[in-house]
């Protein structure tokens, strides 16, 4: 060894190898990634939420959110996206009872609870377009869809997903792979609940009771 | 023109055959020159029967150290197209005096010196940068792959789709003009109609996501992964900096999306984000754009600072000084990035207070740095240095980045700023401190770490030159710059009035050709290299007297890494364990579960490229076909349930066996 | 070697020695030497106090900070020297990794100069704001009171400056002259893209940004012709966006308004609307008269009295915004970016060969084979954009337009 003649007087040589080993653990690593994933998905949130912070008030000479923001409607819409987070976690539940049965019904009422949300979404989007309040009607506008969108756009992804999670459990049942996927989306989907509550303060009460 | 002009635009968008700028001399060399590089390469793949080998080995591999060394091959590629921008820059701006207008109108010098900055940065430096932590990271921890295989092949490819996007911008259509950072209202729709602007916007989103995913991939890797013993305060000062780098990456490459994705809209939509009219803010971009910029800077830099720490502990023969304060410091300059991005507009106005805020911020930053730098000195101090090709990039690198870390730090002091933001001083202080010490520390990293990579080392004569070239062109190219800010020069300058300034840029231009010579020693090393492969070849897998793990396994390591998982009691793991005199097992071997190679990352990757194309150009056909088929094919893949196998005891204890007589050969 | 008898001839030869260096050195450091003296550090000799006390802060950190720099330049040289492995005097540690005392010496020495430059430049930036009005106007002078300064309104257009002086009437273009010890206050804007107020030798430089305004105050010491500039890059013409800064005395000063109001146009809206369309390299041009309110009219982005000023847009939101049919209304006359586009003109970023017009730029540069168009504006003009692509998708206009469409909604 090139340096042998400076090495400290060799102790007791400790284990150097572990010759017993299980294989690594995936499914901690999954969790933080997708863990990790989120909080960069919410930098991006963070970026919007701040764009409309600067933004919101530039009306130019246009439509202001008092005036375009129905706050009844948008209740609801709210209360949809949080339904459908408590029957996720039921969902869950029953996924942790290994009952494949229960877990698709609450899964697909979640999906539901979804798809009503992004379909008021979407009303509430073409309702702005008749008032003449499209996204290039102003900088408030532009940061308003962008940012609502953009989280519209996530639920409906996560929609897809829960579609694509229920046709893989219908097809393989809750194995370890599933499992975890249905964690992810679990997490995912109470993010978006999450980011959902900021937009409603943010956006729609701050702005209308201003 | 066309009979039928709906169809032709709804078939072809806004492309037509004029797009292709046919007509320019300098495209159709350059055109000429890719079409024989690359047939040449096809040709010489079809001869040897490479295809296979390649598709099965490499395009589909989901091994770290392979995609690491694709990500260094990439950015090597790109590296020669960012040098052939700053050739054309410099030969530029050293005749374009007075009346002689140069060979470079200003439609096409702009697009040259946005492309450059862009892929330097992004397509050079960032996949450099992935590419050496990717190989080494799970290496130096002990483990057989990193957290996410699928997606580290999966990230290599969406950035190889981004630099791609550039690349055909330069043969069709156009690039963008409006320099790397597309600052608006110039990049906006109103200023830029054309795909220039487009073509940087979709590059960057794609790379970006590789980029992310990469981040996320490599702290879960390092927070996981790690050989049995290996707290946080032992783990080889590399990784650490890697850590720092990929919290760095995922905590600001999400704002860079949401910032372009931004004005994407304002270009594709027409929002009013960042125009002038109807409540617009440009300054919004400048901000956001700098939130992510600024810790980019680190994001390259301290993988450096890395690699510089390996080898020079390494060389020194000797345990690096001040493990604990390098930590701390990578640490501290991981926070203070986000506390300094408005240094980048001190010109802007935003006040005294604020103004001074940021700059006092931005020298705080030079304290943890000033002390790594001691710490890189106080490790020589006593230590037995062997000068190879590694080490003496060390030198170079600490006596010129101080340099430019001292001109950085002027350029902190917001009134000094004044005088010299947007001048020459400012690029050469860049210049200084990314060629000085990133990109030396990646050339660094390349040598230390090719023996591991490929079993032989690289020719040291060859190495040498390229060393002696690339810092005296350095010297020789942006000394002058450093001048020339001091006369009030300014940047991105097509064309000078004042020939008495010519001289400075010719030297530049010397400087560049020897940079030049630089690059082409770098290749020559490479060919000598493998042709004298058997001549330099390494058996004991150990070249440098190594301290880390890495070196602990065979060179090339074997797909699984090491048969057995190491077991740490010090931050130089494998120094310790020859130290104290260790047992390699010969026998018990297991069969050892790995990852499955799979297509879908290629796949994918193409399809968000093709997506891309068709972005840029308005083929909204294709950008919706594209658009559904990565949903597809990302969604069929989710069905695969079969991802690994395992690798039979027999075959490891072949392997291993191949191994032990290589060992007694060494 | 002690005998006297060697004396002379060491003697002589450390002085051939000596005078072969004497003779080496000027012989080396001349080509350097006359370089740096040829020209002309204009950061460094500046004829403005400002820009003074800029380049008095520029040396002060640079000394501070060599203070370290030279320090750790030459230990990294000696120790990569003094523990090279082919000496084998030196000691050698290789588990000699940690040293309190040094620690806190690497920690406390680079803070110690941060302390120095922080405090440095926490006074630096208040004293030298851009936005502080002056109160001295060289080292040993302070503003004498009653001093009324000097106003200028510069604002960035593509490719060119645009000088308004208030107090005497008068608009300047690419030409920019200021009395000697007067201070100057310059309100800076831009029309369309975002550049830099930069003259050197004056003071330091500041963003010229559309619809907004920045501040710059600053004064000559030193009679004289300068150089300045916009020092962001704008577009095409960027590197011909260049003008002259001339430090009169008082009377050449008077002979220079007097010579503007009785040699230049006027410039009416009419002619401001052709000024900012983009040119380059316009030559200097006085204006014996400038339309009234036009600084207003530049920053409050309505150059056309049918548009909306900003100032007013801003006063309506504050009252709640508007709807309906004045919402409408308001839209169509808060349009700014597109009205370059609206007339024909193309934006300063559109060059061939995306936009399907010529690039800007008036020199067919060599070596480029000509494009059948370039550098043609009656080509340029003539031009129907007709496959300009389909814009994002909503609100295609009519056509004919070389903005992309959604702008025309």
């Amino acid at each position: 060894m090139m340096h042998a003649e400076t090495a400290p007087p060799g102790a007791a040589a400790p284990v150097f190898y572990q010759t017993d080993e299980e294989g690594h653990h995936s499914e901690g690593s999954t969790m933080l990634g997708f863990w990790l994933y989120l909080m960069s998905d919410c930098l991006i949130f963070a970026t919007l939420f701040a764009t409309y912070g600067v933004l919101g008030r530039s009306y130019a000479a246009g439509p202001t959110p008092k005036e375009l923001f129905d706050l009844p409607g948008i209740a609801v819409n709210t209360a949809m996206l949080l339904f459908s987070s408590i029957t996720y976690g039921f969902a869950m539940l029953e996924m942790d009872r290994n009952r494949v049965k229960q877990t698709q019904i609450w899964l697909a009422v979640t999906g539901l609870f979804g798809v009503a949300f992004v379909a008021l979404e979407i009303r509430e989007f073409v309702h702005l377009f008749h008032e003449g309040a499209p996204p290039w009607r102003s900088a408030f506008l532009s940061s308003f869809y962008t940012l609502v969108g953009t989280h519209g756009l996530h639920v409906s992804m996560g929609i897809l997903w829960l579609v694509v999670l229920m046709v893989q459990v219908s097809k393989r049942g809750l194995i370890v792979e599933n499992k975890r996927r249905l964690m992810c989306l679990s997490m995912f989907w109470h993010f978006l609940d999450l980011i959902w509550i900021g937009v409603f303060t943010v956006v729609y009460l701050m702005g209308v009771l201003e | 023109m066309f009979a039928n002009l709906d169809l032709q635009q709804l078939l072809f968008g806004r492309f037509t055959i004029e797009q292709i700028p046919y007509h320019e001399p300098i495209l159709q060399a350059t055109f000429a020159g890719v079409a024989v590089v690359g047939l040449t390469v096809l040709g010489v793949i079809t001869y040897y029967r490479f295809w296979g080998p390649m598709w099965r080995d490499w395009i589909t591999s989901i091994d770290h150290k392979k995609i690491g060394i694709m990500y260094c091959i990439f950015a090597g590629v790109m590296l020669l197209r960012g040098f052939a921008d700053a050739i054309l820059m410099r030969s530029q701006q050293a005749v374009a005096f007075g009346q002689e207008q140069g060979f470079l109108p200003p439609h096409h010098y702009d697009q040259i010196f946005t492309a450059h900055g862009m892929i330097m940065i992004f397509f050079v430096a960032m996949p450099f940068v992935t590419g050496l932590m990717n190989f080494a990271v799970p290496l130096q921890i002990g483990a057989r792959d990193v957290a996410f295989p699928f997606l580290n092949n999966f990230s290599f490819w969406m950035t190889v789709a981004g630099g791609m996007l550039v690349m055909v911008s330069l043969f069709v259509g156009e690039f963008s003009r409006a320099t790397w950072l597309a600052y608006p209202p110039l990049s906006g729709a109103a200023m830029s109609p054309g795909v220039g602007v487009d073509y940087y916007i979709w590059a960057l989103q794609i790379a970006g996501i590789g980029t992310l995913l990469s981040g996320i991939n490599l702290i879960a890797t390092i927070v996981k992964m790690r050989a049995p013993g290996m707290t946080m305060m032992k783990l080889p000062i590399f990784v650490w900096s890697s850590l720092c780098t990929n919290i760095l990456i995922v905590a600001a490459f999400p704002i860079l999306t949401a910032v372009l994705a931004m004005l994407s809209l304002d270009r594709y939509v027409g929002t009013h984000f960042f125009t002038n009219d109807l409540g617009g803010n440009a300054m919004l971009y400048f901000n956001l754009i700098w939130i992510w910029g600024h810790p980019e800077v680190y994001i390259l830099i301290l993988p450096a600072f890395g690699v510089f720490s390996e080898i020079t502990s390494t060389f020194c023969g000797k345990r690096l000084f001040g493990y604990t304060s390098m930590v701390y410091a990578l640490v501290v300059i991981t926070i203070l990035a986000y506390l300094v991005w408005l240094h980048h507009f001190f010109t802007m106005g935003s006040g005294a207070d604020v103004n001074s805020f940021f700059g006092i911020t931005t020298m705080i930053i030079s304290i943890p740095t000033g002390a790594k730098i001691f710490n890189w000195m106080f490790t020589m101090y006593r230590g037995r240095i062997r000068f190879e090709v590694p080490m003496l990039w060390v030198v170079a690198f600490i006596v010129t980045f101080v340099i430019g870390g001292m001109t950085g730090v002027l350029l902190a002091v917001p009134p000094a700023d004044f005088v010299l933001h947007n001048s020459l001083f400012l690029i050469a202080h860049f210049h200084n401190v990314i060629i000085g010490g990133v990109l030396f520390g990646m050339f660094a990293g390349v040598t230390f770490w090719f023996p591991k990579a490929f079993g032989f080392k690289l020719d040291e004569f060859w190495g040498k030159m390229a060393l002696v070239f690339w810092v005296t062109g350095f010297y020789v190219a942006f000394m002058p710059l450093y001048v020339l800010g001091l006369m009030g020069v300014t940047r991105r300058m097509q064309h000078f009035d004042d020939p008495s300034l010519q001289i400075w840029f010719v030297i530049a231009a010397i400087g560049a050709a020897l940079i030049a010579c630089g690059i082409a020693s770098q290749i020559i090393m490479f060919v000598v290299s493998i042709r004298n492969r058997d001549k330099l070849r390494d058996l004991s897998g150990d070249p440098w007297g190594g301290r880390t793990l890495e070196w602990s396994t065979s060179s090339p390591p074997p797909d699984y890494n090491f048969a057995f998982t190491p077991v740490v009691h010090d931050s130089d793991a494998w120094w310790d364990m020859k130290n104290r005199g260790f047992d390699r097992p010969l026998k018990g071997y297991r069969p050892i579960h790995m990852p499955k190679n799979t297509a879908a990352g290629a796949i994918l990757a193409a399809l968000n490229f093709t997506f891309g194309i068709a972005m840029v150009w308005y083929v909204w056909w294709l950008a919706a076909l594209s658009f559904v088929a990565i949903f597809v094919v990302a969604i069929a893949h989710t069905f695969n349930y079969n991802r690994d196998y395992y690798i039979p005891a027999d075959v490891v204890s072949r392997t291993e066996g191949q191994r032990t007589r290589e060992l007694e050969m060494a | 070697m002690t005998s006297k008898t060697h004396r002379p001839d060491r003697t002589d030869t450390a002085t051939r020695r000596g005078g072969r260096g004497r003779r080496l050195l000027p012989l080396l450091t001349l080509p350097l030497l006359t370089l740096l003296g040829g020209c002309n550090f204009v950061v460094l000799h500046p004829a403005g106090y400002v820009a003074e006390q800029q380049r008095n802060l520029v040396l002060a950190a640079t000394g501070l900070m060599l203070l370290i720099i030279v320090p750790v330049i030459a230990f990294t040289l000696i120790f990569a020297w003094r523990y090279r492995a082919t000496n084998e005097d030196a000691v050698y540690d290789p588990e000699w990794h940690h040293s309190t005392q040094l620690e806190v010496l690497i920690w406390t020495a680079p803070l110690m100069i941060i302390i120095a430059l922080g405090a440095l430049t926490w006074i630096g930036t208040h004293t030298l704001d851009p936005f502080r009005p002056l109160s001295k106007i060289d080292p040993k002078r302070d503003v004498p009171a009653g001093t009324v300064p000097l106003e200028v309104e510069a604002i960035a257009m593509d490719w060119k400056w645009l000088f308004l002086y208030p107090q005497y009437g008068i608009a300047t273009v690419n030409e920019l002259a200021a009395p000697v010890d007067r201070p100057i206050r310059f309100k800076i804007t831009a029309t369309d893209v975002m550049n830099t107020f930069y003259v050197p030798t004056l003071a330091g430089m500041v963003y010229a940004m559309p619809g907004m305004q920045t501040q710059l105050h600053a004064v000559v010491n030193r009679a004289g012709a300068y150089e300045g500039r916009s020092a962001h890059y704008s577009g095409a013409g960027f590197s011909n966006m260049v003008f002259k800064f001339h430090g009169l005395t008082n009377e050449s000063f008077d002979q220079w308004i007097a010579k503007a109001k009785a040699q230049g146009g006027e410039l009416t809206q009419e002619a401001y609307l052709k000024l900012e369309e983009p040119s380059e390299a316009e030559p200097a041009r006085l204006y014996k008269s400038y339309m009234k309110g036009l600084y207003d009219r530049i920053i409050g982005m309505c150059p056309r009295p049918d548009q909306m000023c900003v100032g007013e847009m801003v006063k309506i939101d504050a009252q709640g915004g508007a709807s309906g049919a004045e919402a409408a209304e308001n839209y169509k006359r808060l349009q700014y970016d597109n009205r370059l586009a609206e007339r024909g003109v193309e934006g300063p970023g559109a060059t061939a060969p995306a936009s399907e017009t010529a690039p800007h730029g008036q020199t067919q540069p060599q070596g480029m084979q000509p494009r059948p168009d370039m550098g043609n504006p009656d080509v340029r003009e003539q031009k129907a954009p007709d496959s300009q692509g389909k814009g994002s998708g909503e609100g295609q206009s009519e056509g004919g337009q070389i903005a992309p469409k959604q702008l025309n909604q």
